[in-house]
C-alpha cells in the first residue's frame, strides 16, 4: 500500500507538461462563491446575477460600459401620452435555447408569473425586490405576436431602468412549465450562452449558443469556478488556471498590477457607502449639528486607510457615473475646528455619548465596516463628540436601523437600477422614512425634497427629470441627513490572453464579446 | 456479536436522530436573524419581507413548522433550501460525496504515514528517527492548516506548477457518474487520464487535511506500541525466536491498534462533518462550506438536513468502530 502511494506521488511529480492553465477556447472565471438561483427574477445575490445574465436576456439592457438603457429583446418602445402605457416592439426570429420561439406570449408569461397571483406559474417562485422590478406594472397586454404593452397605475419613468435590471428576464414558457419551482436550477433563455451543467459549490458551465440572434459569442465555453479563498483566487489567476478573478483584495490588486501577464480595468461604480444620522433624535435634529459632524470626518483618509485608495469620496447620495449627478455641490471639507465651532453654536450637548452602529458584514461599498467605525469614532472624539460603537447580527441590524433605533448607522446601496430615483426617493424621501421598515434610515422627512422626487417619477423627459434631481441633491446637501462616505472603484482583473473584457459600472456584464488568444 | 446487538444500536440511532432534529430545529430559531431579512438584505421593504416570510412558511407557529418538518423527514424529504429552492437532500448528497472522497484520502494518508511513523518511533525508541518523527508530529498538530494549504498551493501550483490547486478533476475531462467518487468512477470507466487527474487533484488537499490526524495517529501509535512492547506475550514471542518484524507487526501492532482505531473513527467523523478550511482553500465543493454558508444565510432547511446527516454519520461510525473492536479484540465479543 505504501509503495502504491509513493508510486502515485512520484508519478504526479515526474509527469511533465501539466501546467493546469485553462484551455484556449474556454473562459474560466474565478469568483468567491457559488450562485444560488439562475432564475434572475428570484435572485438576490451577485454571484447568481453575474452567471444568470450570460444565459437570460431582458427587453432592454444597460450599455456595455455604461448605465444607459439600450434595446435587447425589444427593438423599440414608446410611451403613451398619459405616460401609463408602454408599448414594446419585439425582435423577430429569436428562439429560446430549447428551440421554442420568442414572442409576446413568452414575455407575458415571464412577467405575469411575477405580478399576477392567478398566473399558473406564480406559485413556483419566490419573487424578490418587486419594487425594483415589475411592481409598478398593473397589467400586461399581448397586442400581437411581436408587440406587448405594460400598463402602469401612475406614470413611472424609472420603469425602463427596472426592465434593464437583472430582475426582469424572459424565459422559455415551456421550460418554466416543465421545471416549475426548479427553473432556477435549469435556466432556459435566449442569451449568447446556453446552460450546460452546474456542480454545486464547484462550477457552472455555459456553452456558446450557436443559434444566437445577434453576434455569436467568441469563446466556446464559460466555466464559472467557485474559489472562496481570495489568496487562492489570486494564485489561480497568476498560474493561469483562471482567466478572470473577481473580488480581489487591494493587496492582491497591487500584485496584479505588477504582473506582466495580467491586466485590469478600473471604473467608478454606482454604489454608495454612507453614515446615516437619525434626524428624529432631538440631539441630531438640527441640520447645523449634522453639518458640524460632517466637517469632523476625513473621508479621504478613510478611503486611503480602508479602501486602500480604491474609492472616491462621496458628496452626493449617488455616484458621478449616474446621470443628473450634481457636481456643483461643494463637499463639507474636513475641518475639525469648524466642526467644533458649528456644534458649539448649535448647542450640541458634548456630554452625550452617541451610538455609532457598525455593520457586521462587509460589502463592496463598505469593505471593513468595523475599522471604518473605529476611524469615525476617533474623528468624532477629536472634536469632542463621544461615540460608542454598537455591533450586532446583520439581520437584527437591518431590522433595528429600519426602526430608527440608532443614532448614527453605517449603510450603503449597491446601485439598484441605477436611476437617481432609486437613491433619492428610495433612500431619502419622506415616503420611505416610515417606521417600521424604513429604507430612509435617517428618517429625514423633507416635503420639498420628496415632492421633487415624486414629480421626477412622472416625467419622461430626461432633461426635466435632471433639473428636479439637481435641486433635490442641493436640499439633501444643505440638510445633511447623511454623511456620504465613498463610492468604490470596481476592478476586473484578468489574464492578458483575453480581449474585449467589458466592465459595466455595476460590475455585471455578458461575456459574449470576450475572446481568448 | 449478533444481529440483535446491531438492531438495538440502530434503534438508538433513531432516538438520537429524533432528539437531534428537535434540538437543531429549536436552536436555529433561537439564533437572532430572520432568513427573509437576510435573503433580501439592505434592499428589503416591509411588504416584500412579509410576503417572502409567508412563502417560506416562516409565519406559521413553531409547532406547525416542526410538525411539517417532521412529517417530511419521515417521508424521506429534507425539504427545499430557503435560499435556492432546490431539494436539500440532493444538495447535501453531491457535497457529501465530495467530502467523503477527500476525507477517505486524508484518512488513508494519515493512517499509513501515521502508523508507520508511530511504529518506527516505538521500535527505535530514543533514536534520531524517534525524535525526528515525534518532532514532525508536534509540528503537524500545531500547523495552521490555512497557512500550510496556501503554501502548498504557492509551491506546487504557482512556483512549480506540477499539481492542480483547485477542483476535483481537470476541466473538460468527463467521467460517467457512478459512485460520485472521481477516483473510483474514473477507474470504473477505465479512463487512465481521468484517474490520474483525479488523484492529482486529491493530493494537495488530502495531504493538508491529513496533517493533524497523521500527527495524532503517530503519537498514539507510538505510546500504545511502547506499552504493548513491554508486555509478557511480546517477550514470549521473542523468546520463541520469532523474527522481529513478525513480533512487531503481528503481535504488538495488532494489540496496540485499539486506541488508534478509536482516534481514526473520531477523526473520520470530524472530517466528514466538513473540513471547512481545507475545502475553502482548495475550492473543494464539500459539505463543510455548505453548512457554513447555509448557517450564515439562516437556511433552516439546509442546516437541519446537514446536522441530521452528520448525526447519522457520527452514529454509524461509532457503531463501526465498536464492531471493529470486537474484530480486533476477541475478549470484547458480546455475549447475547
Amino acid at each position: 500500500m505504501r509503495t502504491l502511494l509513493l508510486a502515485l506521488l512520484a508519478a504526479a511529480l515526474i509527469l511533465p507538461g501539466a501546467t493546469y492553465a485553462s484551455q484556449a477556447d474556454t473562459l474560466v472565471w474565478g469568483r468567491g462563491g457559488d450562485s444560488v438561483s439562475l432564475d434572475l427574477a428570484q435572485a438576490t445575490d451577485g454571484e447568481s446575477i453575474k452567471a444568470g445574465i450570460q444565459v437570460l436576456e431582458n427587453l432592454v439592457i444597460f450599455g456595455k460600459n455604461s448605465m444607459d438603457v439600450e434595446p435587447q429583446l425589444a427593438e423599440s418602445w414608446s410611451v403613451s401620452e398619459d405616460g401609463l402605457t408602454w408599448t414594446f416592439k419585439l425582435r423577430k426570429g429569436v428562439t429560446f435555447h430549447d428551440g421554442e420561439p420568442f414572442n409576446a406570449q413568452a414575455v407575458y408569461d415571464s412577467f405575469a408569473r411575477v405580478i399576477d397571483d392567478k398566473h399558473p406559474l406564480h406559485g413556483y417562485g419566490k419573487w424578490r425586490y418587486l419594487s425594483l422590478s415589475l411592481k409598478p406594472v398593473k397589467s400586461i397586454n399581448v397586442v400581437d405576436e411581436y408587440t406587448i404593452q405594460l400598463v402602469t397605475e401612475k406614470p413611472f419613468a424609472p420603469l425602463l431602468n427596472n426592465l434593464a435590471l437583472w430582475l426582469c428576464p424572459i424565459l422559455s414558457p415551456k421550460a418554466m412549465y416543465e421545471y416549475k419551482d426548479q427553473i432556477g436550477q435549469h435556466p432556459v433563455g435566449t442569451g449568447p450562452f446556453t446552460f450546460v451543467k452546474w456542480v454545486k459549490d464547484d462550477q457552472i458551465v455555459f456553452e456558446r449558443n450557436e443559434d444566437y440572434w445577434g453576434e455569436k459569442a467568441k469563446v466556446n465555453k464559460i466555466v464559472l469556478k467557485s474559489i472562496p479563498e481570495p489568496s487562492a483566487r489570486l494564485m489561480a489567476l497568476q498560474s493561469g488556471a483562471v482567466d478572470i478573478a473577481d473580488d480581489l483584495d487591494p493587496d492582491s490588486i497591487k500584485l496584479v498590477e505588477k504582473n506582466a501577464n495580467l491586466a485590469m480595468i478600473k471604473r467608478p461604480s454606482v454604489n454608495v457607502g454612507y453614515l446615516a444620522l437619525n434626524t428624529e433624535k432631538p440631539y441630531l435634529k438640527d441640520p447645523k449639528v449634522r453639518i458640524g459632524l460632517s466637517h469632523a470626518i476625513d473621508k479621504n483618509a478613510i478611503i486611503q486607510a480602508i479602501f486602500q485608495g480604491m474609492a472616491i469620496p462621496a458628496k452626493n447620495p449617488f455616484a458621478p457615473s449616474i446621470w443628473s449627478y450634481n457636481d456643483s455641490i461643494q463637499p463639507y471639507e474636513y475641518d475639525p475646528a469648524k466642526a467644533k465651532k458649528m456644534l458649539k453654536e448649535a448647542g450640541f450637548d458634548f456630554s452625550r455619548e452617541l451610538e455609532l452602529w457598525a455593520m457586521p458584514v462587509s460589502r463592496a461599498y463598505m469593505p471593513d465596516p468595523v475599522k471604518t467605525a473605529e476611524l469615525i469614532q476617533a474623528y468624532l472624539a477629536s472634536v469632542g463628540v463621544k461615540a460608542k460603537i454598537v455591533r450586532m447580527d446583520w439581520g437584527a441590524y437591518l431590522k433595528k436601523t429600519s426602526n430608527g433605533e440608532h443614532d448614527l448607522c453605517m449603510l450603503g446601496w449597491l446601485g439598484g437600477n441605477a436611476d437617481p430615483d432609486n437613491f433619492l426617493y428610495g433612500l431619502l424621501s419622506a415616503d420611505t422614512a416610515k417606521t417600521p421598515g424604513a429604507s430612509n434610515v435617517s428618517l429625514w422627512k423633507n416635503q420639498e425634497f420628496t415632492e421633487l422626487c415624486k414629480k421626477a417619477q412622472t416625467v419622461f423627459d430626461k432633461q426635466e427629470r435632471t433639473e428636479y434631481y439637481m435641486k433635490a441633491q442641493v436640499i439633501a446637501h444643505n440638510e445633511a441627513p447623511w454623511i456620504p462616505l465613498a463610492h468604490t472603484t470596481i476592478v476586473r482583473c484578468y489574464n492578458k490572453r483575453l480581449n474585449n473584457v467589458p466592465l459595466r459600472p455595476n460590475g455585471l456584464n455578458s461575456f459574449q464579446m470576450v475572446s481568448k488568444n | 456479536m449478533t444481529l440483535g446487538y446491531i438492531s438495538r444500536r440502530l434503534f438508538h440511532l433513531v432516538l438520537i436522530m429524533f432528539g437531534v432534529s428537535v434540538l437543531v430545529f429549536l436552536m436555529l430559531r433561537m439564533i437572532p436573524g430572520d432568513p427573509a431579512q437576510l435573503l433580501l438584505g439592505e434592499f428589503a421593504n416591509p411588504e416584500e419581507l412579509e410576503s417572502l416570510r409567508a412563502q417560506l412558511g416562516l409565519n406559521q407557529s413553531l409547532l406547525t413548522q416542526y410538525w411539517i418538518y417532521l412529517r417530511n423527514i419521515i417521508q424521506g424529504d429534507l425539504g427545499n433550501s430557503l435560499r435556492s429552492n432546490a431539494p436539500v437532500a440532493g444538495e447535501i448528497w453531491v457535497r457529501l460525496i465530495a467530502t467523503l472522497e477527500l476525507s477517505l484520502a486524508a484518512m488513508f494518508i494519515a493512517t499509513v504515514v501515521g502508523v508507520a511513523a508511530g511504529v518506527l518511533s516505538a521500535v527505535k525508541q530514543r533514536s534520531f528517527l524517534d525524535y525526528a518523527s515525534m518532532f514532525l508530529a508536534l509540528v503537524g498538530v500545531s500547523m495552521p492548516i490555512f497557512w500550510l494549504g496556501l503554501m502548498l498551493i504557492y509551491l506546487f501550483s504557482v512556483k512549480y506548477p506540477i499539481l492542480p490547486m483547485m477542483g476535483r478533476i481537470t476541466l473538460g475531462l468527463e467521467v460517467p457518474e457512478m459512485t460520485g467518487l472521481m477516483v473510483v468512477d474514473s477507474l470504473l470507466a477505465g479512463n487512465g487520464q481521468a484517474f490520474l487527474s483525479a488523484v492529482k487533484h486529491l493530493l494537495l488537499p488530502s495531504f493538508t487535511l491529513a496533517t493533524i490526524p497523521m500527527a495524532i495517529v503517530a503519537r498514539i501509535t507510538r505510546s500504545s506500541m511502547l506499552e504493548v512492547m513491554s508486555k509478557d506475550y511480546v517477550r514470549t514471542a521473542r523468546a520463541k525466536g520469532m523474527a522481529e518484524s513478525v513480533v512487531v507487526l503481528r503481535h504488538a501492532l495488532r494489540n496496540a491498534f485499539l486506541p488508534v482505531v478509536t482516534v481514526l473513527g473520531l477523526n473520520l467523523g470530524l472530517l466528514l462533518g466538513g473540513a471547512v478550511l481545507t475545502e475553502t482553500i482548495f475550492s473543494w465543493p464539500g459539505l463543510g462550506r455548505y453548512v457554513v454558508d447555509s448557517l450564515a444565510g439562516r437556511d433552516y432547511a439546509a442546516v437541519q438536513g446537514c446536522i441530521l446527516v452528520f448525526a447519522a454519520l457520527m452514529a454509524a461510525i461509532n457503531l463501526a468502530v465498536d464492531l471493529m473492536y470486537v474484530f480486533l479484540d476477541p475478549r470484547l465479543r458480546v455475549d447475547e
